[in-house]
């Protein structure tokens, strides 16, 4: 039924001491079993795969964005003229674009994640936290594009009847809150930004909460803390992975493509006001790939996909170290 | 002293409420969503709609080819994606204690949070370029390589909660390891790696930036797979972006149709996760 361990002959050297023959089973697997050998190869082979999936991507798109590379240089990055038809192409709009609604999003969503991911780890009861997990995990659930309909026909017109007016009227000085109110732009793409990154950040910063020894809490409440004051000692113990929610939740709003591409209005442009129109790296991609005959503008197009991996690449990489610091080294399943 | 205290109870009171307005706020928002695509949804939708294909403004038409497309872009997803997905789960969970395992794992966590956007660029260089046209086979392979690194790591914590002495207990009766593997472990956690496989069908379902240039979209019932194919997603873009009423309210019947798929999936899954616990 089951088949024994292979008995091989052992060799031995000329000093007499015994020497295993090299056997293709055991350098496969530790347990030398044909079956185990193959099995293992296998899976390794597909693991290689995931390894080797990554290493194309940038190959494909560096090779691909050559032309571009070659004919811009370090220009690319910083010139903000971007006109296909007179074969001019600088990125500087774009990555304008893609950090201020960001960084926007991020302003609008941090607080409330927070806010959420300490009400359903800290306070709520657990029969009420269980059914609220569930629905901002839904959030989650709904397509990028269901979003952007959603941003068109909602979100759009109600910020230009009831939001934007009276930002306009009190801050209207600063430069921020100036132009023609449309309800298409900046500040939409922010907010939208804003509502699909929120569950995200809120789910990883309930983990970090979570992975907090017990004992934390009970120290602080022992000492007299309120629940408030015992919360506060939880968030300085999570503090490195929040910093890592935070930042996932950032890469994240940095390559959202589809919700942000139908209501930020798409003009490359760079503008202080958040109410004109704006364009991200990930929108330009979607709208110009189709249209992009010419092998300058294909490539230039691709190169800026490059440059939003890269940037993505690295901070869900940080990110993740930093997740990972916190929920590995309290939990103690440290894994490798 | 009686005023620090009291102040710090005020503090207590207001931060707890504040906490609870966020949590109250999410759902609202969540509700808002789904509520107004229900009621714009349901306003537009007919058995029509669900068969025909699109047509020129002014003359109905209808998502059926979308819907048809969707699910084969899917199917194509699970038979590409899948395997390579579980396996390399499996390589995680049973052989994951190397650096080299470290690194594909921090690289599937890095992969899923690359956008998705670049996943049709990548796999637009690789496959639609050389063919010279759009196909089906590249949005399926855009879906499946979003889909590996989702299906890799949820494997990966299903069979990881495959207790030790179940592994121990068949080693301990002559089995050799990949039997146990495959006969003992793999049918302990079958039903949580399912769920994760589901989840990751879900999540794919809903994408569209991978697609806008590999299944690109069509406007007929195709099943070749060197063609251009319509899905929903593109589908719901495209009239979205239009100036028509009526293909906004075209949009909206179609968002409901995928966001029924969606929830059904995901509250079949919460439903199924929470008998086992």
């Amino acid at each position: 039924m089951t088949t024994p361990p292979p008995s091989l002959p052992t060799p031995t050297s000329a000093f007499g001491a015994r020497v295993r023959a090299w056997d293709w089973r055991r350098a496969l697997s530790p347990t030398g079993n044909t079956g185990d050998a193959v099995f293992r190869a296998a899976l390794f082979a597909c693991a290689l795969l995931v390894l080797l999936l990554v290493g194309a991507m940038i190959a494909a798109m560096a090779s691909n964005s050559r032309l571009s590379l070659r004919e811009y240089g370090f220009g690319f990055l910083t010139s903000s003229e971007w006109n296909p038809v007179s074969g001019q192409f600088g990125a500087l709009p774009f990555i304008y674009g893609t950090i201020i609604s960001s960084l926007l999003a991020l302003v609008i969503s941090v607080p409330i994640s927070l806010g959420v991911a300490v009400f359903l780890v800290e306070q709520a009861p657990r029969r009420l936290a269980r059914p609220i997990t569930f629905l901002v995990e839904l959030l989650a659930a709904i397509p990028s594009v269901v979003y952007g309909l959603w941003g068109i026909f909602v979100l759009a017109p109600l910020l230009r009847r009831y939001v934007e007016p009276p930002l306009q009227k009190w801050l209207g000085w600063t430069p921020f809150f100036q132009g023609t109110i449309t309800g298409i732009g900046l500040l939409t793409g922010g907010i939208i930004l804003a509502i699909m990154i929120t569950p995200i950040i809120s789910a990883v910063v309930r983990d970090v909460l979570a992975a907090v020894p017990v004992t934390q809490r009970e120290a602080a409440l022992a000492l007299g803390a309120t629940r408030w004051e015992t919360t506060r000692v939880v968030l300085a113990n999570g503090g490195p992975g929040i910093a890592g929610a935070i930042i996932l939740g950032l890469g994240r709003a940095i390559g959202e493509t589809m919700a942000v591409t139908m209501v930020i209005g798409n003009r490359a442009q760079i503008s202080a006001s958040l109410f004109e129109p704006s364009y991200t790296i990930a929108s330009v991609i979607a709208n110009e790939f189709t249209e992009a005959t010419e092998a300058i503008y294909l490539s230039a197009l691709v190169e800026l996909g490059l440059i939003l991996f890269l940037v993505t690449f690295i901070i869900n990489a940080a990110a993740r170290l930093l997740v990972w610091s916190v929920t590995r080294s309290t939990s103690g399943t440290a894994r490798a | 002293m009686q005023t620090t205290h009291a102040r710090r109870y005020a503090t207590n009171a207001v931060m707890t409420t504040l906490t609870a307005a966020c949590a109250f706020f999410a759902v609202a928002v969540l509700v808002l969503i789904l509520g107004y695509i229900a009621y714009r949804g349901l306003g537009a939708i007919s058995f029509q709609f669900l068969i025909e294909t699109p047509k020129p403004v002014g003359e109905g038409g209808g998502i059926g080819n979308a819907i048809l497309g969707t699910l084969i872009l899917l199917a194509m997803a699970c038979v590409v994606g899948m395997p390579f997905g579980i396996a390399t789960g499996i390589y995680l969970a049973e052989y994951g204690a190397g650096r080299f395992a470290s690194l594909v794992r921090f690289l599937t966590d890095t992969l899923t949070g690359i956008p998705s956007i670049l996943v049709g660029v990548f796999v637009y260089t690789i496959i639609v370029l050389p063919m010279k046209q759009f196909s089906a086979m590249a949005g399926g392979v855009a879906l499946a390589v979003i889909m590996i690194p989702i299906v890799a790591r949820t494997t990966e914590e299903m069979i990881r909660l495959v207790p030790a002495s179940l592994r121990e207990g068949a080693l301990a009766l002559g089995a050799p390891q990949w039997r146990v593997t495959t006969g003992v472990v793999l049918p302990a956690a079958a039903s949580g790696i399912v769920t994760g496989a589901m989840l990751a069908v879900a999540r794919v379902s809903g994408e569209t930036a991978p697609l806008l240039f590999t299944a690109f979209g069509s406007r007929f019932f195709n099943v070749y797979l060197d063609q251009p194919m319509a899905s929903l997603t593109v589908q719901i873009y495209n009239y979205a972006i239009s100036p028509y009423d009526e293909w906004h309210a075209q949009a909206w019947a179609a968002t409901l149709i995928l966001m029924t798929l969606i929830l059904v999936i995901n509250i079949t899954v919460r439903f199924f996760t929470r008998q086992k616990v």
